[in-house]
């Protein structure tokens, strides 16, 4: 047995910063502190912020969508404002909660005592936010695809690449920790699941955000020169557009994967089973990742005339082997985590806990979407080009959005020492699935009635207004999940009473660590002999 | 109080550096892969439109091949840093730093010799921009790898001449610069 008491660090970052207590020094010491808590934290607060905001935006443009465009924007600012939804629900939200969460937890998992390069990380924080900031001032003065403004295009190219290399610099930083900060004894097969998601997904980062860097740096050249070769402001979405749509977005959501993953076992308080498997499906969904490095917008399927005639067999092996690669394989991927989830469940008592039903219920939405992102490339289904994709990724975004929301509330103890109210938060995880089946469902049905993307006006006899209204009650509901979820998280930090180090009974190492764990994580660094090392402890102190 | 695993001996180092410029490298492979993509799709259009690509500028191919072969001699003195940093030379550690940094420097010479050599306006038609866009790229890799190499001689001569893993890592991205320009070099300067 060990007691932890503060190490010299801690009580020196400590003492640090609250002697002083000013708030511009106290302030300070947040915003370049190399803690990965606070890191991780940054980014996990500026993406809800994002979130927040994108979700307004959707409100607005669902309600020109009710009306047929011109009621509360001018239309010529319709295009900027879709581009602005759709980067918001991907480099703003969907990307950064990923990375974030992953920078804030991974370390505490691997027994580590700091990030590797934290100050990459930091910086990566802030490369991320001021491109974002350069992005949207960008679209915001008639910017982005298609933009009337020159400089301001050039503006958008340069923010993207500003947040890209930012969210490169941040998934070094993740895969060097899993790499090489895991605690002794704590080999890859022992890693925790979360933590092996952060890794798969810090990889995919690094295969797929380079690519978009280096078609950004083309399109930046070329359009503030000759805009000759790409197609100028309007050919921009073809060469980038690849990055935030799916299958490349199903690399960003696996940490939603991986949170469910990690929280299956506590639940139904068993040791995972078959933890190769897991692995292995956990790895299959990041091969998305290829279809970034291939730059494919859709890797279609041509399905008519697919009776076996033996002329097209050659072509259509050709057609369906990139489709099944980047499309069925993700699912698969999912579809393994989860069988493996039910074999660990089987015969057991769960203990349904907030977090667990919200990544639960977000991975199903990632699912759903996942399953539409099937049926999307498919030729003769007629999809491609309507609002169908944008129900597929909101189902991904806020699937992922619901996932990290239950990531939050689990490691909350660790990152704040506070727990958040389970009943309230479990309520919370009912509104957020509400919000994301309504903001994602009615376009299914809307791309098989052929409504356009990214089109305020459609003529239509069926009954397009009533599934448009929907959209946007899921909109709002989303940004209300979010808000009450800012809520209760504040009120939870306002409340004196400190939660216990191991409130879920848990089995990684986080939990044998202080809540909130301290400065440098670990007084001392623990020696790990299995994937379960809380578990075996608490298995080693009860009487024989 | 907290009752905690048993504590472990320090763990080993992990040659941090080292991976994370691996992964570092894994991503710049990417980024000039990609381009390189986009090269050959866009020469490839081109030539299939019966074009000549480029259409009227020529590239200094000596120059071209010298940088290459600079870049290839860089990385044996990388190597050789990394084989003095082993036996604790601290002359021969910053002798070989010195003139990787050099050839680094001749590299970025001999580029800006290519650009002026070639004299083509930026915004002449859509060659120029991205050949300027891809060779950029590259020199961008190259001034990385000299602050990598200023950084690497601060730390190896301050008294850390026998950090092997700075030094192994400092040697990997020069390896990695490198390669990376081997493709830049046939696609770009030789199959034009």
């Amino acid at each position: 047995m060990t007691t932890i008491e503060s190490s010299p660090d801690a009580v020196g970052a400590a003492r640090g910063e609250s002697a002083i207590g000013s708030f511009p020094v106290a302030l300070a010491a947040w915003l370049t502190s190399t803690d990965h808590k606070r890191i991780g934290r940054m980014f996990l607060g500026g993406s809800f912020v994002g979130l927040a905001a994108t979700a307004a935006l959707g409100l607005v443009l669902g309600i020109e969508r009710v009306d047929g465009g011109d009621v509360l924007i001018d239309s010529g600012a319709i295009p900027q404002l879709f581009q602005l939804y759709r980067f918001g629900l991907v480099s703003a939200t969907l990307i950064p909660l990923g990375i974030g969460l992953s920078i804030a937890v991974v370390p505490l998992q691997l027994g580590a005592r700091s990030l590797a390069f934290p100050r990459l990380a930091l910086a990566g924080f802030y490369g991320w936010l001021a491109g974002l900031v350069l992005l949207v001032v960008g679209l915001a003065n008639n910017g982005g695809i298609g933009g009337g403004d020159a400089d301001m295009v050039d503006l958008f190219l340069a923010g993207h690449v500003l947040m890209a290399i930012g969210l490169i610099a941040a998934a070094v930083s993740i895969a060097t920790s899993v790499l090489t900060t895991r605690a002794p004894g704590m080999s890859m097969r022992r890693v925790p699941l979360f933590s092996w998601s952060a890794l798969i997904t810090a990889i995919g980062v690094l295969l797929s955000l380079p690519v978009l860097v280096g078609a950004l740096v083309f399109l930046f050249v070329d359009h503030r020169n000759a805009r000759v070769v790409f197609g100028g402001n309007v050919g921009i979405g073809d060469w980038i557009g690849w990055a935030f749509t799916q299958p490349a977005t199903y690399v960003f959501a696996l940490p939603a994967v991986g949170v469910a993953a990690e929280l299956l076992p506590v639940t139904f308080g068993r040791r995972q089973v078959m933890r190769g498997v897991v692995y292995t499906g956990l790895a299959l969904v990041g091969v998305a990742a290829l279809s970034a490095v291939t730059q494919q917008n859709v890797h279609s399927l041509p399905w008519s005339g697919s009776g076996l005639d033996t002329d097209e067999l050659g072509t259509k092996f050709d057609d369906f082997v990139p489709f099944a690669l980047f499309n069925l394989l993700p699912v698969l991927g999912v579809l393994i985590v989860m069988a493996i989830g039910a074999l660990t469940a089987k015969g057991a008592r769960p203990s349904i806990t907030s977090p667990f039903l919200f990544s639960f219920l977000g991975v199903g939405m990632i699912l759903v979407g996942m399953l539409g992102g099937v049926l999307y490339p498919i030729d003769d289904l007629g999809l491609q080009g309507t609002v169908f994709e944008e129900g597929v990724l909101v189902y991904v975004v806020y699937g992922t959005v619901l996932s990290v929301m239950g990531g939050v509330v689990y490691w909350a103890p660790k990152l704040w020492g506070r727990a958040f109210p389970d009943k309230p938060v479990m309520g919370l995880a009912g509104l957020g699935l509400i919000a994301t089946v309504l903001a994602s469902l009615p376009y299914y049905a809307a791309g098989f009635a052929d409504q356009p993307a990214a089109s305020p006006t459609y003529e239509y006899g069926g009954p397009a207004e009533l599934w448009n209204a929907l959209v946007l009650l899921g909109h709002a509901l989303m940004l209300l999940t979010v808000l009450a979820f800012a809520g209760l998280g504040a009120k939870a930090l306002r409340r004196d009473d400190r939660t216990g180090d191991d409130p879920w009974d848990a089995q990684t190492v986080e939990w044998t660590t202080t809540s909130p764990a301290p400065f440098d994580n670990y007084a001392e660094v623990p020696v790990i002999s299995s994937a379960e090392p809380a578990l075996d402890r608490k298995a080693s102190e009860q009487p024989s | 109080m907290t009752l905690a695993l048993p504590a472990g001996p320090t763990p080993a180092p992990r040659r941090q550096i080292f991976v994370g410029t691996a992964l570092a490298c894994v991503a710049g492979t990417m980024l000039i892969g990609g381009q390189l993509a986009i090269w050959a799709l866009i020469r490839d259009r081109a030539v299939e439109a019966g074009e000549r690509f480029p259409a009227k500028f020529e590239i200094p191919e000596v120059a071209s091949n010298v940088m290459l072969m600079t870049l290839y001699a860089l990385c044996l003195f990388a190597q050789w840093t990394v084989w003095s940093a082993k036996r604790g030379d601290r002359m021969h550690v910053g002798l070989s730093l010195g003139i990787v940094g050099l050839m680094g420097v001749a590299f970025v010479n001999a580029q800006a010799y290519v650009y002026h050599r070639m004299e083509m306006p930026i915004a002449d038609g859509g060659y120029p921009g991205m050949f300027y866009a891809i060779t950029g790229t590259m020199l961008a890799l190259v001034i990385i790898g000299l602050v990598f190499t200023a950084i690497t001689a601060f730390r190896a001569l301050g008294g850390r001449s026998g950090e092997l893993e700075l030094v192994a890592s400092h040697a990997l991205y020069w390896y990695f610069v490198a390669a990376a320009f081997s493709g830049v070099w046939f696609l770009v300067y030789v199959t034009k």
